[in-house]
C-alpha cells in the first residue's frame, strides 16, 4: 500500500509528540556514552540504560534481548556504527516483516477485525472503511458484534460519518450468518470490500475462539479464500500480554496483521515489536485519535525513526 | 490472574528452600529470577528496580543468612515487600452519612468502565443499597444506550435525561433524581478519555464540580503494559483517584501493572472485575492475593464462597440427612452442587494452602467429571441413592444408559462411594476434639472424604 508523504509525517508528528512528553532521551544515552564507549563498564551501562528504554516501551525481556545481543555482537567488532544507529537498524530489521502476499482477485475481499474486549475494533472498521474508500475501493460494513450492548449502535454511527452501508444482525443473532448475509449483499450491490467488526472477546475464552472459527468457516463458502485479512486490534498500552494474545489469535483465528490502537497516548506499543519478532506479523495500521481519518497505514521507518530521533 | 506470577515465586522460592545455609550468591540469584518474573508480569521497570534493590538491603544480611531458616526468612522478605506493594485495604462505601453517595468511574478508553457501573450497581444492590446509574458519555456513539441497556437487562434504575446535555449537567440532573426518588448512590460512567487530552481532563473537574463525588474510582484494564504508571499518574493528579478497579482479570495476564499502579500511584485496589457476567466483580483484598501469589492459599476466600454457595443452597427445599446420619450419594450429590457452585474446580484449589501447584495441570482434577457423577448419581432412584447395595447389574446398566455414561464409570463411582463412607467412619471419630474453627470449616465445605464433613 502506498503511503503518501503526507501520511507519513502525520505518523512521525503524532509519534513525536508521544515522544517529547517523555523524559528520556536515547539520543542523551547515546550521547553520555560515545566519547567513552570503549571502557567496558561504560559499555555495560549504557547497555542497561537501552534495554530499560526498550523496557519501558513494553517491547518485552526477550525481544529487548534479541534485539541487545544483535547490538553486542557488533559491538564486539571494532568500529561499528554508533550505538543508535545499530538499535534503529536492529529494530527495523524486526519490524520491515515481508508484506503480506498480493491479494488474490477475489470479490468481495473479506476483512475481519478482531480482538479483545475494548481494544478499539469498532472505532478501527468505521475508520478503516473510510480510509478503503479514500483510496478508492467500495466497502460495505459488517456489524457481527452482536453481544455487547448498543455495539451496533456504535458501529452504524461510525458507518454514516464514513458514507459507508452497514449490514446488521439483531443483537444476540448468530454473526457467521450475518457475515454470509453481507457478502451476498455486497455483491449485489457491487461492493468489493466487506470490512466485518466482531464482538470483543478473550483470548483465553475458548468457546469465543470457536465462534471465530466458524465465522472463518461459513465465509469461505461465501468467497474463496475469505477471509482475506484478519486483522488484529492491539491497544498500545497493552503490555506482555499483547503476545499471548497475537499468538492466539494467530492460531485459532489466522490473524495476518496488527492494528496499533490508541497510540496518541503515552503509550509506544512496544508489544508489537515483540509479536513481530517471535510470531513475524506485520503492524498494517495505527489508531492515533478519535477522528474519522484518523487511521494511518504504518510505515516502519517513520515509525522507529520519530521513536529514536527525538527524545522517548 | 496473579497465579502466573504466583507459579513463577514457587519455583524460585523451590530452589533456595532445600539450602540450609544461604550464600549472598544464592540470594543473587534468586534476586535475578524474581526481577525477570516481575517485569514479564508487566512491572513497572522502575518500580522492579526499587523491589529487588530493596529485597537485597534486607536479605543480604549476616542476621538473615546466619539464621537457622534463612530461605524461609527471605520468603518472608518477599512477602512482606509484595504486601508494601499492593497496599493496605481501604473500606469502599463506608457510611458517610451523605445522601446520595456519588461515585465517579474513569479511565482510559476501552478499560471497561461502563461493564464495571453495571456490575458495581448489581454489587450494591447485593448490600442492599439503592444505586441510580448515569452515563455521561456523550461523545462515543451508542455509550448511553449501552448503559441503558445493561440497565434493562439487569433491571438496574438507569438516568437518562431526555436532551443530550453536557456531561456535568447529566451528572447533576441524576443526583437531583436520586434525591427525589430516595436513591442511596449515584453511579456515574464518564467518557473514555486519554490523560494527555487535556480538554477531556479539564471536563473531569466540571463533573466533580458539579456533583462533589465521594469516590473516584479508576477503572484500568489488567493487561496493561508500562504505560499503567503514566496513565494513572496523570489521571490522579488531575482528579485525585480515590480507587482502583481492576478490570479483564479472567484472561491471562500477570497483573503486573496494576502492582505498578499501587505501588507509585498510592491508591488501593478496591475491586476485580473477573468475568462477563453482572456478577462477576469481587473486592480486593491485597493480604490474601499475596498469599495466593507466594503459594500459601487464601482459606478466607475459599470460607467466603463457601458460605455463598451454601446461602444459595438454603433456596431450595432440604433434602435433610438421610436416618441415622450415613454418608448417602444424596449427600454427595448435594455436596457436588455446592462446590459447582463456588467456581471452577482448579480455582477454588489454588485457594487451599499447599493445593495451588497441584491444581496446574492435572488431568484428574477436571469438572466435567464432577458433571459426569452428577448425572450418575441424578439417574438412580431416590432408594438406591440412599442404599448403594440395590445396585445389581441391570440397575447399573440403566443408570449408565440413563446418565450417558458406561457401567464401568458407574462401577467406580459406587467403589470410591463405599471406600470414602468408610475413610468417613474411620476419621470421624479422630476429628473430635479438633479446634472448633477447622471443624466448622470443614462443616461448611463439606468436601466429600473430609474428616467431619457431617456430624
Amino acid at each position: 500500500m502506498a503511503l503518501g508523504p503526507g501520511l507519513r509525517d502525520r505518523l512521525g508528528a503524532v509519534l513525536r509528540n508521544t515522544a517529547a512528553r517523555l523524559g528520556r532521551s536515547l539520543d542523551a544515552i547515546a550521547g553520555a556514552a560515545a566519547g567513552n564507549e570503549g571502557a567496558a563498564a561504560d559499555r555495560r551501562a549504557t547497555a542497561d540504560s537501552i534495554e530499560e528504554v526498550l523496557l519501558e516501551a513494553d517491547v518485552g525481556v526477550a525481544a529487548a534481548a534479541r534485539i541487545m545481543a544483535g547490538i553486542d555482537a557488533e559491538a564486539a567488532a571494532a568500529g561499528g556504527p554508533p550505538l543508535r544507529g545499530r538499535v534503529r537498524r536492529e529494530m527495523l530489521r524486526i519490524l520491515s516483516a515481508p508484506p503480506p502476499p498480493p491479494p488474490v482477485a477475489a470479490s468481495p475481499r473479506v476483512v475481519l477485525v478482531v480482538g479483545v474486549n475494548g481494544t478499539g475494533k469498532t472505532t478501527t472498521v468505521g475508520k478503516l472503511a473510510a480510509l478503503l474508500q479514500r483510496e478508492g475501493a467500495r466497502p460495505l460494513i459488517c456489524a457481527a458484534d452482536t453481544f455487547r450492548a448498543a455495539a451496533i449502535d456504535q458501529l452504524a454511527a461510525w458507518a454514516q460519518r464514513a458514507g459507508v452501508d452497514m449490514v446488521k444482525a439483531r443483537a444476540g443473532g448468530d454473526p457467521a450468518a450475518i457475515v454470509y448475509d453481507a457478502i451476498d449483499a455486497a455483491r449485489a450491490r457491487g461492493r468489493d470490500v466487506v470490512i466485518v467488526d466482531t464482538a470483543g472477546r478473550l483470548h483465553t475464552r475458548s468457546d469465543l475462539m470457536a465462534e471465530l472459527e466458524k465465522i472463518r468457516r461459513v465465509a469461505s463458502r461465501a468467497v474463496a479464500g475469505a477471509p482475506h485479512d484478519v486483522l488484529l486490534a492491539l491497544d498500545a498500552t497493552v503490555g506482555q500480554n499483547g503476545l499471548v494474545q497475537a499468538r492466539q489469535f494467530l492460531e485459532r483465528a489466522g490473524v495476518n496483521g496488527i492494528v496499533l490502537t490508541k497510540i496518541d497516548g503515552t503509550a509506544k506499543g512496544g508489544i508489537a515489536v515483540a509479536i513481530a519478532c517471535e510470531l513475524g506479523l506485520p503492524i498494517r495500521y495505527v489508531g492515533v485519535g478519535e477522528a474519522l481519518e484518523d487511521l494511518l497505514p504504518f510505515a516502519p521507518d517513520a515509525y522507529v525513526d520519530a521513536l529514536f530521533t527525538q527524545s522517548w | 490472574m496473579f497465579e502466573v506470577l504466583g507459579n513463577r515465586f514457587r519455583d524460585i522460592f523451590a530452589g533456595i528452600r532445600g539450602e540450609v545455609r544461604l550464600t549472598p550468591a544464592a540470594v543473587e540469584a534468586a534476586l535475578r529470577e524474581i526481577r525477570l518474573a516481575l517485569l514479564e508480569a508487566d512491572v513497572n521497570f522502575k518500580v522492579v528496580k526499587a523491589f529487588v534493590a530493596r529485597v537485597r538491603d534486607r536479605a543480604v544480611d549476616r542476621k538473615v543468612l546466619d539464621s537457622l531458616t534463612p530461605a524461609q526468612q527471605v520468603v518472608g522478605i518477599v512477602r512482606d515487600e509484595l504486601l508494601a506493594l499492593f497496599g493496605k485495604q481501604r473500606p469502599v462505601f463506608g457510611a458517610t452519612g451523605r445522601r446520595p453517595q456519588v461515585v465517579l468511574l474513569i479511565g482510559l478508553q476501552g478499560s471497561g468502565k461502563t461493564t464495571t457501573a453495571a456490575k458495581l450497581a448489581h454489587w450494591l444492590r447485593r448490600q442492599g443499597r439503592r444505586p441510580l446509574l448515569v452515563s455521561v458519555d456523550v461523545r462515543r456513539p451508542a455509550a448511553v444506550e449501552q448503559l441503558a441497556v445493561l440497565g434493562s437487562q439487569a433491571d438496574l434504575a438507569v438516568h437518562d435525561p431526555a436532551e443530550r446535555e453536557s456531561a456535568a449537567a447529566r451528572a447533576r440532573s441524576a443526583v437531583e433524581q436520586a434525591r427525589a426518588d430516595g436513591f442511596d448512590t449515584v453511579i456515574v460512567d464518564t467518557a473514555g478519555r486519554l490523560h494527555v487530552d487535556d480538554v477531556l481532563m479539564s471536563e473531569l473537574d466540571e463533573i466533580a464540580a458539579a456533583v462533589d463525588p465521594t469516590e473516584r474510582l479508576y477503572v484500568a484494564d489488567a493487561m496493561t503494559g508500562q504505560d499503567a504508571v503514566k496513565s494513572a499518574g496523570e489521571f490522579h493528579r488531575r482528579a485525585a483517584i480515590t480507587g482502583i478497579v481492576l478490570t479483564k482479570m479472567d484472561g491471562d495476564a500477570r497483573g503486573g501493572a496494576a502492582l505498578s499502579i499501587v505501588a507509585v500511584v498510592g491508591v488501593p485496589i478496591v475491586f476485580s472485575g473477573c468475568g462477563e457476567r453482572l456478577e462477576d466483580l469481587e473486592s480486593f483484598a491485597p493480604d490474601r492475593m499475596v498469599s495466593r501469589m507466594l503459594g500459601m492459599g487464601d482459606v478466607l476466600t475459599l470460607v467466603e464462597r463457601a458460605e455463598q454457595a451454601a446461602a444459595g443452597q438454603q433456596a431450595q427445599p432440604a433434602g435433610g440427612p438421610a436416618p441415622g446420619g450415613d454418608f448417602t450419594l444424596e449427600d454427595l450429590r448435594r455436596q457436588l452442587a455446592v462446590i459447582g457452585r463456588m467456581g471452577p474446580l482448579d480455582q477454588l484449589l489454588g485457594l487451599i494452602p499447599g493445593m495451588g501447584s497441584l491444581a496446574a495441570g492435572d488431568p484428574e482434577i477436571d469438572p466435567r467429571r464432577m458433571a459426569r457423577v452428577a448425572a450418575i448419581i441424578d439417574s438412580m432412584t431416590r432408594e438406591e441413592r440412599r442404599r448403594p447395595a440395590l445396585m445389581n447389574g441391570s440397575r447399573r446398566r440403566r443408570v449408565a444408559r440413563g446418565s450417558g455414561t458406561s457401567v464401568e464409570e458407574v462401577n467406580r463411582l459406587l467403589k470410591q462411594f463405599v471406600q470414602m463412607r468408610r475413610l468417613l467412619k474411620t476419621v470421624r471419630a479422630g476429628a473430635r476434639g479438633r479446634r472448633p474453627g477447622a471443624r466448622g470449616l470443614r462443616e461448611r465445605l463439606r468436601i466429600p472424604g473430609a474428616p467431619g464433613a457431617r456430624r
